[in-house]
């Protein structure tokens, strides 16, 4: 067999067109981004999208609101808690109800679980895509238990669809809360060694300090949201500055970082997960003490009754019928609710025309926002360390492409 | 930190009136949201205002979207909408502008907020609402050669081809497959 020889001439080769994904295992699912590449350095970055496209806000148009959670779960499928709570809050509004004390301090607590979740992958998986494979694994140990967690209030670990308009599908039960307090009380440990792991290691240091770096106004400038634009220093946090929930009468702080790279993002997401331990073991707290009141507001017309009622009554039986069928409406209005989740702001435009269905429902997904300042962020970098600025701005395609 | 909202409506109707006039149609409050509608051509100037004025500080963009009117038959055929809120300030507002089905153009404010470059780019993948001035308008979501615009009322819910049976041999090539008269049918139940 010949032999053939291919000469190369690479001194006229001004730059290299790289494609990553969608299938690459550190775009967090099947983000693509077409690279330029002077040497190793990143001389322009185009992210594609859509490879996950579901066409959730076409499909909000032909199911009823409650028809619509499942679908929830299934756009930042981390932390569907908060999706659902997102939803909810945001046809309630339309509705004007006020949930009940009890109901605030559960949802607050199940979203925080759930952001503690989000971020311990958020830190694992970025760590891991550097080399550090030990803090991947601690953090999914305890997510396994938020998942147990999950399980034992909603029946499923993972796409819950748990919140209801006015309330919640299942009420919390002293066993739930005693599996709670345990994970809480053992959860610090693993905290602390994360941290000891991580935030002083001279390998994941030299990965962070000063890549990906992004000022505060530019930040802003391209919407990014939630530990992203707090790692910019820009000390904005939903769920202080507009309350929602419960979080007014907990005790706990916004963390936020200056110097914008990516240690910096790490970081708060750090001390995010501290804060919401805090916030759970005070909601916890409020939540064994209000446990005898009512869970879901007092309205047949939007709240599903008690399955054991169902089986009894006329009534719930009627309402269970036509909730179940037919769905209730909502009067015809326009309105917007956001609320912090782990990736950032989370909202829900709804315009609704009276009917059982929404008119028009778009979703405001943080990672699809954040995505925008890819280009930004990675230009002038090398391409090691385009993955490294990826994890740590921590899209999740199911809520990119929705 | 409670917004006055009363305050911020006067101040937008004022503020804005003056400059404006009556290419701000309306000045409305729903379920504690302040809703501006203006015409179309002064939106670039109305964000800029809303952006640079002390007053307001609206730094943030929230949300660019679009709602097609088509299927309650109101004209003009799409809204525009654009999500404020203000980091400093803590208060929200929303700018609403009409545009016609026969001139679906609106401009983009992606000078003003860079945020806006992925947002627009998804309204004009969804709606086929072109923003002009935008940097680099193409499809976002959907394939680049997809025909056309999947939020669009008049779009059916199952699509209107089979996108995935391209060769001859692939079966149900041909003929549209049997998905969609039954969500065709779903649709007309409304």
């Amino acid at each position: 067999m010949a032999t053939r020889v291919v000469e190369h001439n690479y001194s006229n080769i001004e730059s290299m067109t790289l494609n990553m994904g969608p299938q690459h295992p550190s775009t967090h699912g099947v983000l693509r981004v077409i690279l330029e590449l002077d040497g190793e350095t990143v001389t322009k970055c185009t992210p594609v999208l859509g490879y996950l496209h579901r066409a959730k806000e076409k499909h909000a148009e032909f199911k009823t609101y409650h028809q619509f959670i499942p679908y929830t779960d299934r756009m930042d499928y981390l932390s569907p808690m908060s999706n659902n709570t997102a939803f909810v809050m945001t046809v309630e509004k339309a509705l004007e109800i006020e949930v009940t004390d009890r109901c605030r301090y559960l949802r607050t607590l199940l979203c925080e679980l759930a952001r503690m979740s989000a971020h311990l992958l958020a830190v694992g998986t970025g760590a891991l895509e550097l080399g550090a494979m030990t803090v991947f694994m601690w953090g999914f140990t305890q997510r396994e238990k938020i998942y147990d967690i999950f399980e034992f209030i909603s029946g499923a670990r993972f796409t819950v669809s748990y919140m209801r308009a006015g309330g919640v599908a299942r009420e919390d039960y002293p066993e739930w809360r005693r599996r709670v307090r345990e994970f809480l009380d053992g959860y610090m440990n693993t905290q602390e060694e994360m941290e000891a792991m991580l935030n002083e290691n001279e390998i994941f240091l030299q990965r962070m300090i000063g890549i990906g770096k992004i000022t505060g106004q530019d930040a802003l400038n391209f919407g990014l949201t939630g530990p992203s634009l707090r790692g910019s220093g820009i000390d904005w946090d939903i769920r202080r500055d507009t309350p929602y929930l419960a979080y007014e009468e907990a005790d706990w702080e916004v963390a936020y970082e200056t110097e914008g790279d990516c240690y910096a993002r790490f970081l708060v997401r750090m001390r995010e997960m501290r804060e919401s331990w805090r916030i759970c073991c005070q909601m916890l707290d409020k939540l064994e003490k209000h446990s005898h009141e009512r869970m879901n507001i007092d309205n047949p017309k939007v709240i599903f009754p008690p399955k054991d009622n169902v089986k009894k009554s006329m009534e719930d039986l009627i309402h269970h019928f036509l909730l179940a069928s037919e769905g209730f409406k909502v009067p015809s209005g326009e309105v917007y609710h956001s609320i912090e989740a782990p990736k950032g702001e989370l909202g829900f435009h709804l315009i609704a025309d009276g009917g059982p269905k929404a008119y028009r429902l778009g979703v405001r997904s943080p990672s699809f926002v954040n995505l925008g300042a890819l280009e930004h962020m990675c230009v002038g970098e090398l391409l090691a360390d385009v993955v490294a600025i990826i994890a740590s701005l921590d899209p999740v395609m199911g809520e990119v492409d929705r | 930190m409670a917004v006055d909202l009363e305050k911020l409506e006067q101040l937008l109707t004022n503020k804005l009136r003056e400059k404006f006039g009556d290419a701000i149609r309306d000045v409305s409050e729903y379920r504690g949201e302040l809703s501006v509608d203006v015409d179309r051509e002064v939106v670039l100037d109305v964000c800029r205002m809303l952006k640079d004025d002390p007053d307001f500080q609206f730094d943030h963009l929230s949300y660019v979207s679009c709602a097609d009117w088509s299927a309650q038959g109101k004209t003009p055929r799409y809204t525009v909408y654009w999500d404020l809120y203000s980091v400093p300030r803590t208060h929200r507002v929303r700018v609403r502008a009409a545009v016609p089905e026969e001139d679906p153009t609106v401009s983009s404010v992606t000078s003003i907020w860079r945020s806006a470059n992925f947002m627009e780019r998804e309204a004009f993948d969804m709606f086929g609402v072109i923003f002009q001035g935008h940097p680099d308008l193409r499809r976002i979501l959907m394939p680049d050669d997809w025909e056309g615009h999947p939020l669009r009322k008049d779009f059916p819910l199952g699509g209107v081809k089979s996108f995935y049976f391209k060769r001859a041999t692939d079966p149900g090539a041909g003929e549209p497959p049997d998905l969609i008269p039954r969500i065709r049918r779903q649709e007309s139940d409304i």
